[in-house]
C-alpha cells in the first residue's frame, strides 16, 4: 500500500467506521498514562474507568449501530463491514466488560501489578472486533497476531505461578505454529492466485473479493486446496477443534481465571467470526470445505465431551467442554454454506455461550483460592447452602452450557440442530445428540457438586486435611455482572423477541 | 382470541410464584400463597372441562390463543389450547398437582421453601405440556418440569439419591434428546416448517410424509419417548429414580410428566405418522407385553420395598399404554388416554399412601412391616383402595382403560393380549400382597420397637385431603366414564386416519 493511498483514506472519513475500534485503543493508552500519572494508591481506579469506559463505548456503538458503512468496504478493501460483523463488534465489547469485571476480583488476590491486564485486554479487544470485519489476508493476520501475542502476555501474567508460566509457553509455541501454517496457507493462495498461467488471477490476491471469484473460476486447483486446508488449520487453533486443541486443558488451567474467560469467550467467538468469513471466501471450494470441516466438527465432539468426563479440575472441564461447543457451532458452520438462516443461529449460540460462561467463570473466580490454577471440583461442596446466590447462578450457567430448556444454550442449540437439520448433516447430528448426552454427566457432576450434600470423609485426631480455599465475598460490580448473564440467560430461553428478528431468525 | 387465557393463567401462576420466591419472598407468605398457586391450576382444569362442550373450536382445539415470542419466523410461537386428548390430561396434571402440592406443604423437608420452588416450576410446566398446540412448547414445558425433578431427587431423596438423580438424568436426556430431534424431522419432512400441531396436520393431510420418513421419525420418538415412559428395556431409571425421589416428585413425575411420552404418542406420532405407527407397532406391541406387562410384573412382584414395588407397577402399567398405541386406532388411543388419567390418579395415591406409610413405621422394607391396620384404618382403606384401582377393579377409573385397550388389540394382537390379561393377575398379586403384609400381618419387631419410639397415629387432615382428592378422582371416572369419553372419542375420530376409525390396523400387512 502506498502512501497516496494511506492519505486517500485518511481525507475521506472512513476512520469514522472503525471509531469503537479505535476508542477502545485510546482507552487502553489511556489507563496506561494514568498508571503513570496517578500516585500507586490510587491505581484502583483504573480497572473501574476500564469497565466505565468500555461501557460507555459500548452504549455508543448501539446508538450507532445502523452504520452507513454496512455491506461496504473501506481502507481499500481491507475491512468490509456486514450485518454479522456488527454484532461480533458488540459481542467483543460485552466480552471485554465482563472479563474486565472478572479481573478485579481475581487480581486482588495476587501480588502482582493490575493494570497492565485492562489495557492489554482492551487491545486484544481491538484486534478482535477488526477481526471480525476483515477483508484482505494481511489485515486477517495483523489483526489475529494482535490478538495472539496479547494472549501471550496475559496467560502467563501471574508469572509467580508456575503453572502460569507454562502456560504461557505452551500457548506461545502452539501459536506459533498456527500462524505458521496459516501464513503459509496465505502465502500458497496468494501465490496461486495470482499466477498469471491461471483465469481471473489478480494482483489484488490477497483481497477476499477477488480470491473468491478466482477461487470460484480454478475449482480443482491441488495448491489452493492445500492452501485452504491450512489457513483453515491456523483458525482451527483459535477454535480449539480438533486436531488443533492440544493447547487447551495446559493454557486453560495455566491462565488466571479471567484470561480462561476471555480465551473461551472471546478468542474462540473471534475464531468463529473468521470462519464464517472464510467460508463464504472458499465457496467455490464448498466440497473441500465441507469435508475438513465436518472430520473435525464431528472429532471435536467426541474428543471435548470424552475428555472432559474424568476432569476434576473445573478448569480443565470447562475448556474441554468449550471445545466440544466448537464442535457444536462448527455444525452450524457447515450448515450456514446452505441455510441462510444458520449464521442467526451461530450468533445465538455465541451470545448464550457468553452469558453462560461469563456466569461460570465469575463463580470460578469467587470459590478458587490463592493458586488459581487449583480449582477442583472438591472445592464446590455445599456451595448452594453456603453462598446461595453464587449456587443459583452456578446452576443456571452450567444448565445452559449444557443445553437445558428453558436457558438461552438450549434455544442456542436448537436453532443450530435445525439449521444443521434442515442442511441435512443427519451424521453430524447424530453425533451431536451423542455428545450432548455425554456433557450431561460432567456438568451435573459439578451441579451435582455443588448442590446435592456429598459425603465426607471424617476427620481424624491426628489428621491433616488439606484445606480448601475460602470463597471470597461477592462484591457489586461482580454482582451486578452475575445476576444480569443469569438473568439474561434465562430470559433469552422464554422469549428471544426482537433479538431473533434482529438476528434473521424469523 | 379471548381476552383471559385461562390456560397460561394455569401456566404462569406457579410460576410466577415460583420466581417471586427465587427473588426472595418472605417464607410464611410463600407459604400461603402456594396454596392458591396449586389450587389454580386445578380449579383452571375443572374450569375448562365444564367449558369445554360448549367453546367454539378449531382443529379440534378449543381455548386456542396465540403469543408471538420472536422465532415466528421459524414457525414457533407460544400456541396454546385444548382438544379432547388434551383436556382429560390438562385436568389431570391440575388434580394431582393440588394433591402433591398438598401433600408437600404438610411435609417437614428441610429448606422447604425451595422444595416448593422447585416444585411449583415443575406444576408450571406440567400444565404448559398439556395446553401447548406448538409441539416445540410441548417439548420446551416438559423439560421445564423434568429439570427440577433431578435436583429435588438428589437434594431431597432417599437411598442411593446421587446415583438415582444421575442415572434419571442420563437416561432422561437421552429419551428428550431422541425425541426432540424426531420432533424437528417432523417439522422439516412434512414440509410445513412449523411447530404448530393444527398447520403440521393440515400439511400432513395435504401431501403426507413419505413413507421412509414415517418409519424413521417413528423410530426415533418411539424410543425417545419410549424411554421417558419407561419402556422395556429401558425402564431401569423409573424404579430406582422414584424408589429415591420425595413423595410430591413421585407423584408428579410418575402421575403426571411421565404421560408426556404416551401424549406425544397419540397427538402426534399416531395421526401424522400413520405408516411409521404400523410399521413398528408389532415391535412396540411386543416389547410392551413381553417386557412391560409380563417380565416387569414378575420383577415386581419379587419387590421388597414399598416404594419401588409401586414404581415397577407403574412401569408394568406403561406396558398396557404402549399396547393401546400400537393398536393405531380410535378404540385403542381413546383407551390409552382414558388410561393415563386414571393411573396418573392411582398412581399418586399410591405414592402418597407409601410416605404416609413410612412415616409411620420408618421403612419401606415390606418384611419389617405388618399390622398397621390397627394403628391406622383410614390409611389402611385409602391404600386397599388405591391398590384396588390400580388392579383395574371395575368401579375405578383404570378398569375402563384397560378393558378400552383390551378390545381395541384384540383383533391386531390375539395372543399379546391374552398374556397382558395376565398381567392383571399379576397386579393382583403383589398389589394384595403388599398390602396385606403392610397392614394385615402380624405385627413385626421391627416395628413394636417403631412404636415403642413414636406411637403411629392414623392419617391427618392435612395427608386425607390431597389422598381424597385423587381417590375421588378415580372413583368418579370409574362410575361415570362419560364424563371424559365423549371428548376424547370426538377429538381422535377427528384427526385420526380413516383407516384407523372403523377396524384397527391389520399390521401383519403393513
Amino acid at each position: 500500500m502506498t502512501t497516496e493511498l494511506l492519505q486517500q483514506a485518511a481525507a475521506s472519513n472512513q476512520w469514522i467506521a472503525i471509531a469503537p475500534e479505535l476508542l477502545v485503543g485510546c482507552l487502553a493508552l489511556l489507563l496506561l498514562i494514568f498508571e503513570i500519572v496517578l500516585p500507586k494508591a490510587r491505581h484502583d481506579v483504573i480497572p473501574t474507568l476500564a469497565i466505565l469506559g468500555l461501557l460507555g463505548i459500548i452504549g455508543g456503538f448501539i446508538v450507532n449501530y445502523d452504520t452507513p458503512f454496512l455491506d461496504q468496504e473501506t481502507f481499500n478493501g481491507l475491512l468490509k463491514h456486514t450485518g454479522t460483523g456488527q454484532f461480533m463488534r458488540l459481542f467483543f465489547l460485552f466480552a471485554a466488560t465482563g472479563v474486565c469485571v472478572l479481573g478485579t476480583v481475581a487480581l486482588k488476590r495476587q501480588a502482582m501489578s493490575k493494570v497492565e491486564f485492562f489495557s492489554i485486554t482492551l487491545v486484544v479487544t481491538g484486534a478482535m472486533m477488526l477481526l471480525a470485519q476483515v477483508n484482505h489476508f494481511v489485515m486477517l493476520f495483523v489483526a489475529l497476531e494482535t490478538v495472539t501475542v496479547g494472549f501471550y502476555i496475559l496467560v502467563s501474567y501471574t508469572r509467580t505461578n508456575p503453572l502460569s508460566l507454562e502456560a504461557g509457553l505452551k500457548y506461545l509455541i502452539m501459536g506459533a505454529l498456527s500462524s505458521g501454517l496459516l501464513l503459509f496457507g496465505i502465502v500458497l493462495l496468494y501465490g496461486v492466485a495470482g499466477n498469471a498461467a491461471f483465469a481471473m488471477h489478480t494482483a489484488n490476491s490477497m483481497h477476499f473479493g477477488e480470491l473468491r471469484a478466482f477461487l470460484y473460476e480454478n475449482p480443482d486447483n491441488l495448491l489452493a486446496s492445500i492452501g485452504i486446508v491450512l489457513v483453515i488449520s491456523g483458525v482451527a487453533f483459535k477454535i480449539g477443534a480438533v486436531p488443533f486443541q492440544i493447547w487447551i486443558s495446559d493454557v486453560y488451567q495455566g491462565a488466571p481465571t479471567p484470561v480462561t474467560a476471555f480465551l473461551a469467550i472471546g478468542s474462540k467467538a473471534a475464531g468463529f467470526a473468521l470462519l464464517l468469513i472464510l467460508v463464504s471466501v472458499f465457496d467455490g471450494y464448498q466440497s473441500l470445505v465441507i469435508k475438513v470441516l465436518s472430520v473435525m466438527a464431528m472429532a471435536t465432539i467426541i474428543f471435548g465431551n470424552v475428555a472432559a468426563l474424568t476432569q476434576h479440575n473445573v478448569k480443565r472441564l470447562i475448556g474441554l467442554s468449550g471445545v466440544s461447543h466448537a464442535g457444536y457451532l462448527m455444525i452450524g458452520v457447515i450448515a450456514a454454506i446452505s441455510v441462510p438462516y444458520a449464521v442467526g443461529a451461530i450468533c445465538f449460540y455465541l451470545l448464550a455461550y457468553m452469558l453462560a460462561s461469563s456466569v461460570v467463570f465469575g463463580v470460578m473466580t469467587h470459590v478458587s483460592g490463592d493458586d488459581d490454577a487449583d480449582q477442583d471440583l472438591d472445592h464446590y461442596t455445599d456451595l448452594a447452602k453456603t453462598h446461595p446466590f453464587l449456587g443459583a447462578v452456578l446452576g443456571v450457567g452450567l444448565g445452559s452450557l449444557a443445553g437445558i430448556p428453558p436457558l438461552a444454550g438450549f434455544m442456542g442449540k436448537l436453532l443450530v440442530f435445525m439449521a444443521a437439520f434442515e442442511a441435512g448433516l443427519y451424521p453430524l447430528l447424530g453425533v451431536a445428540i451423542l455428545g450432548v448426552v455425554l456433557s450431561i454427566y460432567y456438568y451435573f457432576g459439578w451441579i451435582k457438586a455443588a448442590f446435592f450434600p456429598q459425603w465426607r470423609p471424617p476427620v481424624f485426631e491426628g489428621d491433616d486435611p488439606i484445606p480448601e480455599p475460602a470463597r471470597q465475598a461477592v462484591g457489586t460490580s461482580a454482582r451486578v455482572l452475575l445476576a444480569t448473564a443469569a438473568l439474561a440467560t434465562v430470559l433469552l430461553g422464554f422469549y428471544q423477541g426482537p433479538l431473533g428478528q434482529w438476528l434473521g431468525l424469523s | 382470541m379471548q381476552s383471559f387465557d385461562i390456560l397460561l393463567f394455569a401456566i404462569v401462576s406457579p410460576l410466577a410464584l415460583a420466581l417471586a420466591m427465587a427473588l426472595g419472598l418472605p417464607q410464611a407468605l410463600a407459604k400461603k400463597l402456594a396454596y392458591v398457586a396449586f389450587a389454580i391450576p386445578a380449579l383452571a382444569g375443572l374450569c375448562v372441562w365444564y367449558r369445554f362442550g360448549e367453546a367454539p373450536t378449531e382443529g379440534t382445539y378449543a381455548f386456542l390463543n396465540t403469543y408471538d415470542t420472536g422465532l415466528d419466523g421459524l414457525g414457533i410461537k407460544l400456541t396454546l389450547g385444548l382438544n379432547g386428548i388434551s383436556l382429560p390430561l390438562f385436568v389431570m396434571a391440575g388434580i394431582v398437582g393440588l394433591a402433591a402440592g398438598l401433600y408437600a406443604l404438610q411435609s417437614v423437608a428441610e429448606r422447604l421453601n425451595t422444595y416448593l420452588m422447585l416444585l411449583l416450576i415443575m406444576q408450571g410446566g406440567l400444565m404448559g405440556v398439556f395446553a401447548s398446540v406448538d409441539i416445540f412448547y410441548f417439548y420446551f414445558f416438559h423439560e421445564l418440569a423434568l429439570i427440577p425433578t433431578f435436583i429435588m431427587v438428589g437434594i431431597w431423596g432417599g437411598r442411593d439419591r446421587n446415583y438415582a438423580a444421575m442415572k434419571m438424568t442420563i437416561y432422561l436426556t437421552v429419551g428428550a434428546m431422541l425425541s426432540l430431534i424426531g420432533l424437528i424431522a417432523i417439522y422439516y419432512k412434512s414440509g410445513a416448517q412449523t411447530f404448530d400441531m393444527i398447520a403440521l396436520r393440515e400439511a400432513g393431510l395435504a401431501q403426507g410424509l413419505s413413507t421412509v420418513a414415517q418409519n424413521n421419525i417413528f423410530g426415533l420418538l418411539m424410543f425417545g419417548f419410549g424411554i421417558l415412559v419407561s419402556l422395556w428395556p429401558l425402564h431401569t431409571w423409573a424404579p430406582l429414580g422414584y424408589g429415591a425421589a420425595p413423595s410430591s416428585v413421585a407423584m408428579l413425575h410418575a402421575g403426571v410428566l411421565k404421560k408426556f411420552g404416551l401424549y406425544g404418542l397419540i397427538q402426534i406420532a399416531l395421526p401424522l405418522l400413520p405408516q411409521g405407527a404400523a410399521h413398528w407397532a408389532t415391535i412396540l406391541a411386543t416389547l410392551a407385553v413381553i417386557g412391560n406387562v409380563l417380565i416387569v410384573g414378575i420383577v415386581t412382584i419379587a419387590q421388597r420395598d414399598l416404594k419401588q414395588l409401586v414404581g415397577y407397577s407403574s412401569v408394568m402399567h406403561m406396558g398396557y399404554a404402549f399396547l393401546g398405541v400400537a393398536c393405531i386406532s380410535v378404540v385403542g388411543a381413546g383407551g390409552v388416554v382414558f388410561m393415563m388419567v386414571a393411573h396418573g390418579l392411582s398412581v399418586a395415591l399410591l405414592f402418597l399412601l407409601s410416605t404416609s406409610i413410612y412415616h409411620r413405621t420408618q421403612t419401606f422394607d415390606l418384611d419389617e412391616m405388618g399390622g398397621l391396620v390397627k394403628h391406622a384404618p383410614v390409611l389402611s382403606a385409602f391404600f386397599v383402595a388405591g391398590t384396588l384401582a390400580s388392579i383395574g377393579l371395575p368401579g375405578f377409573a383404570n378398569f375402563w382403560g384397560e378393558l378400552t385397550i383390551f378390545v381395541a388389540a384384540w383383533k391386531a394382537f390375539p395372543i399379546l393380549t391374552v398374556i397382558s390379561i395376565l398381567g392383571v393377575v399379576i397386579s393382583a398379586i403383589y398389589g394384595l400382597r403388599a398390602a396385606a403384609r403392610v397392614f394385615f400381618g402380624p405385627q413385626t419387631e421391627a416395628f413394636d420397637k417403631v412404636l415403642a419410639e413414636k406411637p403411629a397415629g392414623d392419617l391427618t387432615w392435612a395427608e386425607k385431603i390431597p389422598a381424597l382428592l385423587l381417590l375421588a378422582g378415580l372413583l368418579l371416572l370409574g362410575v361415570w366414564p362419560k364424563a371424559m369419553s365423549p371428548a376424547i372419542n370426538a377429538s381422535i375420530s377427528e384427526i385420526y386416519p380413516a383407516a384407523a376409525q372403523v377396524v384397527p390396523v391389520d399390521v401383519a400387512h403393513n
